[in-house]
């Protein structure tokens, strides 16, 4: 019979070290007001943490156009016209896991309460009703403005949403939960003292 | 079956989850559960009123088949399950039903913070709607000098139905149509809140669970961090309705 005791017993020998490659992430804000970005740097020094783990692809950080292939892509905002919907599309291509982030992102929030009125009585009111403005004057109608929806829509109407992070805007302890889960290897999970929807 | 604490009493406790909930006879199980303290959700549930059953998020299940605990009258011996994976479940859908038919954007809402849905959904960890927006475009009735009427969002939960008939004994509002097509009518000869005999002091004005009816001139007066459900839980069945006198009231 043998005397080792199981708490003594060897520990296994060390597995060897991965090389860790960094999470590669872009974020882009569509039909919102930006809180969501200005909320996500509300991490403050804790950026430098997680600068660790994550590079930037596409985003107002890095200020590239075009996003490439990416592990996380975040987007705030709602779908408010043609440009937007090509945007959210060229994400969830080119995004591993695509989160929507913040109350426009997720029900169209604040852009989404022009919903309720027809656009051309919405395009009339801003450019030609308008107190201040001179007779005839005309709603733009140039080529390379993009089209507007009918309707402002949340963006799992349109691509598969893997997370949503509630809130206008998230708080920054969200993003950090959020983050740092992901890139430890758990399934985010908010709890429900985070989740808000104001 | 019928159990028995002893060879001599009847028992009167049921199982809610595995622990024993004592009731009176005519309790319903929602009844009993609250005056214990044990949270079962609600929203078209309150203390101070007969149920309506139409809400369906205190579905239970009680001996293994679903029932609606505001209306499920509670018996000795019964087996009552609440807080299942199934039965959150179930619950959170519920909830984002609600909130896609309806216009429940929390930063625009007066009653935010104080919403017993949006408390609701955040305690069931709802993080987005799944379902596909409705986006309404109903009627707002700001006709009456104190209170606000915003049907867009109504979840037609029948409280101020009845805490007008059973309380103020006025009859000012009733639920009108069928289905999708369902809404809250107003008891005047316009059919206009201004034109009704509702007073904001009435339990009917102030006890909606939602935004739906607004006491005016009040909007965002407590500041974000010392709302109702910023300092109390959703689950503390004595912080949310323990009167009828509305959700400015500290519960404490």
């Amino acid at each position: 019979m043998s005397t080792a005791h199981p708490h003594h017993a060897p520990a296994p020998p060390p597995y060897p070290a991965l090389p860790r490659r960094k999470l590669k992430v872009a974020t882009c804000s569509l039909a919102g007001c930006f809180g969501c970005h200005m909320s996500f740097l509300d991490i403050d020094e804790r950026i430098l943490q997680l600068i660790e783990h994550v590079e930037f692809d596409r985003s107002p950080l890095t200020d590239l156009k075009e996003v490439g292939r990416c592990d996380l892509g975040l987007i705030e905002g709602g779908l408010c016209n043609a440009e937007n919907v090509e945007v959210l599309r060229d994400f969830r291509r080119q995004c591993h896991t695509l989160v929507a982030v913040g109350a426009c992102a997720i029900t169209g929030g604040l852009p989404a309460q022009r919903n309720a009125m027809s656009l051309p009585h919405i395009l009339g009111e801003v450019y030609q009703q308008r107190e201040g403005l001179k007779t005839g004057c005309a709603i733009p109608n140039d080529p390379e403005l993009p089209l507007l929806l009918r309707q402002v829509r949340p963006l799992h109407e349109v691509v598969q949403i893997d997370y949503f992070l509630p809130g206008c805007p998230p708080s920054a302890d969200s993003f950090w939960v959020f983050l740092t889960d992901l890139i430890a290897g758990r399934t985010p999970r908010l709890a429900s003292g985070p989740i808000r929807y104001d | 079956m019928t159990r028995y604490t002893n060879s001599s009493q009847p028992a009167t406790t049921f199982s809610l989850d595995g622990e024993e909930v004592p009731f009176t006879p005519g309790d319903t199980v929602l009844q009993a559960a609250h005056r214990v303290g044990r949270y079962i959700p609600h929203l078209c549930w309150h203390p101070g009123m007969h149920p309506h059953g139409s809400c369906r998020l205190c579905s239970i299940k009680v001996n293994g088949r679903p029932a609606a605990a505001c209306t499920a009258l509670a018996s000795a011996g019964l087996q009552v399950e609440n807080q299942t994976p199934a039965m959150q479940a179930q619950r959170k859908a519920l909830l984002q039903m609600l909130f896609v038919e309806g216009n429940h954007f929390c930063p625009s809402c007066e009653r935010s913070g104080n919403c017993l849905l949006q408390a609701t959904a955040s305690h069931h960890e709802m993080e987005g709607p799944h379902f596909e927006e409705f986006y309404p475009a109903r009627p707002v009735d700001a006709s009456h000098p104190d209170v606000l009427l915003d049907h867009n969002r109504c979840i037609l939960c029948g409280l101020c139905v009845r805490a007008s008939q059973a309380q103020d004994g006025k009859d000012v509002f009733a639920i009108a149509g069928h289905g999708i097509e369902a809404h809250l009518v107003v008891n005047s000869p316009s059919g206009k809140l201004g034109d009704s005999a509702l007073s904001v002091d009435d339990s009917a004005a102030q006890i909606c669970p939602v935004g739906a009816l607004l006491p005016k001139r009040r909007g965002f007066e407590t500041p974000i961090g010392e709302r109702r459900y910023d300092r109390h839980s959703v689950a503390d069945a004595h912080t949310q309705e323990a009167t009828a006198q509305g959700h400015e009231e500290d519960p404490t």
